[in-house]
């Protein structure tokens, strides 16, 4: 069955752990800090970085508000970077992950365009490019371990296990401790719903997260389209058929006349 | 008598248009060696730029006049648009020739650029972009072929070409269709990347109208250039039977446009911010200006009023194509930061695939019979 991911982030302390271990399972290597104003680093996630947790500074009843987020790909229920993808480069697998395969890709980057949450990165400075995304540890998962940012986690911030669980598990996390979470699980239903769901006790507009998402699955959208295509096919052909068999007639009647 | 050898190749403006040739396969090449993030500006944020804007997406809807014109001439037998059916097909071959070439510098793994024939993915929009590009390139090469059969002189392979040209044509009108709405479709998957002064389930059916209206002005801008250039007089019939084409569809086109902005909230396109400004320049240039001018018989009788509002509407298909493909994504797009404004090396190339297309047009017609029934006795 799906696995998916609880974060709760009222507990994560931000000691980044999840960083190091996630750079450290895929073997990529160390990037240059750069000063961005704030503690996030690196600033935005790129083709050498599939997670890192971004400090975000909020203000609630007069005082500051601390928050960390840990971003990464939501590893979406029907995701719109696989449906983009015109050669099947990237592909929902059944446990789960969404996962690239790059003897397959042509570099289009329309995957890049289809995710609502801009995680597909490129390599920008590559001669042979790949596009990079966190990769959900999918062979740890098919191994039966644990992804390697979850694993590291000191204070249990992310829980993983049925997606269905961990739902159920949020849902009950906000109705136990009344007034402490806003009362939104985000991933339950954004495009569709995705593996990955977040708890927050601040509005998630306020941590960056993209509200506007439509709650339904995008590929639907142009699904919608491409369903079309066989009754066009259909109705140009008869149709312009039709239409050169009439207008000839009528030129030979003309002629005869 | 065959062709127009007396057009002159070595002109100034020609020698302008290699010379940028030029530098675009320079650039190409250092592309080729360097990467992507090498040549271009773009980023993890604008992962589509000036080349997919312009290139493809204005280069196929350049080449809509192609469909239309052998649809009317094979079709629906409307023999008076005879003379210009060769001269749209070309226009048209250049248009998916330059979409082609820029898609194949734009992927990351040119070499793989085959891949969408033999890896099906009927769910993706990109898949069905692809397998029309390989099939209508193919339709209108075989759609020009007779022009150089007759000029090698196989009589035989172009008499075939021409016993199966409805069927041809017929195919072609049908990939066009579905090619100008899926270009669209494309953007159908980002409802919340895109602005809604553009983003609408009814953007395949904007493309394809709005293709329509710039493939019919683009013919008529050619035929009045080309006329121009080969001193032949041109036929005021068909201009005014193009200007006639363009006033409905862009009529449908503005009515679609009203429908939508009407259901999304009007004050959205005069709220001032930069989408709606360009909402409205597009709207101004594009479809209402050609509209207002073009109900006028005066002005569609007119050859240089003509002129000029076919390069109104192909202006204002471009800033379409633009918008939808950088200006209606940017707010959401460079929420983090990040921008995007083309290289000077994204220009250079742009500007070499249009000097190409110039060039190669004014070669065949050169040394093709591009426009036999001007030829007089023929």
């Amino acid at each position: 069955m799906a696995k998916g991911v609880l974060v709760d982030l009222t507990k994560c302390i931000g000691c980044r752990g999840c960083q190091i271990s996630c750079k450290g399972w895929n073997e990529m290597s160390a990037q240059k800090t750069v000063m961005a104003g704030d503690l996030t680093n690196p600033p935005r996630l790129n083709a050498h970085c599939y997670t890192h947790i971004r400090f975000q500074e909020d203000e609630k009843e007069g005082g500051p508000v601390w928050s960390f987020v840990k971003d990464q790909c939501f590893h979406c229920k029907n995701p719109a970077c696989a449906s983009a993808c015109p050669v099947g480069a990237l592909k929902k697998t059944e446990k789960g992950p969404v996962t690239y395969t790059f003897e397959r890709c042509i570099g289009c980057r329309y995957c890049m365009l289809a995710c609502p949450f801009y995680i597909p990165k490129y390599e920008w400075e590559k001669v042979v490019p790949w596009i990079r995304k966190c990769t959900f540890c999918s062979e740890r998962i098919a191994a039966d371990l644990v992804p390697a940012c979850i694993k590291t986690c000191p204070t249990g911030t992310m829980i993983f296990g049925e997606l269905d669980d961990m739902l159920k598990e949020g849902r009950d996390r906000i109705t136990a401790n009344p007034g402490k979470y806003v009362d939104h699980i985000y991933g339950e239903k954004e495009a569709g719903g995705t593996s990955w769901m977040y708890l927050s006790a601040v509005p998630f507009e306020w941590l960056g997260f993209n509200t506007r998402i439509p709650a339904k699955e995008l590929p639907d959208l142009t699904w919608a389209y491409i369903a079309k295509i066989p009754a066009v096919i259909g109705v140009v052909l008869v149709a312009g058929a039709a239409t050169w068999a009439i207008t000839r007639r009528n030129q030979n009647m003309d002629k005869e006349e | 008598m065959t062709s127009h050898k007396d057009i002159k190749m070595w002109t100034p403006t020609t020698l302008v248009l290699l010379l940028i040739m030029g530098l675009g396969g320079l650039v190409i090449i250092y592309r080729l060696m360097h990467g992507l993030g090498a040549a271009t500006n773009l980023n993890d944020r604008f992962p589509w730029g000036l080349w997919i804007g312009i290139d493809v997406l204005g280069g196929v809807a350049m080449a809509a006049g192609g469909f239309l014109i052998a649809g009317a001439v094979y079709i629906l037998n409307w023999k008076k648009y005879k003379p210009i059916v060769r001269p749209a097909i070309l226009n048209a071959f250049f248009g998916y020739a330059l979409a082609a070439t820029a898609i194949m510098f734009d992927i990351g793994v040119p070499w793989r650029v085959w891949h969408p024939v033999v890896m099906w993915q009927i769910h993706s929009i990109m898949w069905v972009v692809a397998i029309h590009v390989v099939l209508y390139t193919t339709t209108l090469a075989t759609e020009s072929s007779p022009m150089i059969f007759e000029k090698l002189k196989m009589e035989g392979a172009k008499k075939t070409v021409y016993a199966i040209m409805v069927p041809i044509v017929l195919f072609g009108v049908l990939l066009s269709t579905l090619h100008q709405s899926s270009l669209g479709a494309v953007y159908l998957i980002a409802p919340a990347k895109l602005s809604p002064l553009w983003y609408s389930s009814q953007l395949p059916t904007l493309f394809l109208v709005s293709a329509v209206m710039m493939g019919l002005s683009m013919v008529s801008l050619e035929t009045i250039l080309s006329s121009r250039a080969f001193n032949h007089k041109p036929d005021m019939a068909i201009l005014s039977g193009l200007a006639r084409g363009t006033l409905i569809a862009a009529v449908i086109y503005l009515t679609l446009k009203f429908i939508k902005l009407f259901k999304g909230g009007i004050g959205m396109a005069f709220d001032g911010s930069m989408e709606a400004n360009m909402y409205l320049l597009e709207m101004a240039v594009g479809t209402i200006a050609p509209i207002v001018l073009l109900f006028m018989k005066n002005i569609r009788e007119n050859l240089n009023s003509i002129l000029f509002v076919d390069t109104l509407v192909i202006a204002g298909i471009i800033l379409n194509r633009l918008n939808v493909s950088i200006f209606g994504v940017y707010r959401d797009q460079a929420a983090t930061g990040l921008s995007y404004f083309p290289s000077w090396m994204e220009f250079v190339v742009t500007l070499a695939f249009i000097s190409f297309s110039i060039v190669g047009f004014k070669v065949c017609a050169k040394y093709l019979r591009l426009f036999p029934e001007t030829e007089g006795g023929h």
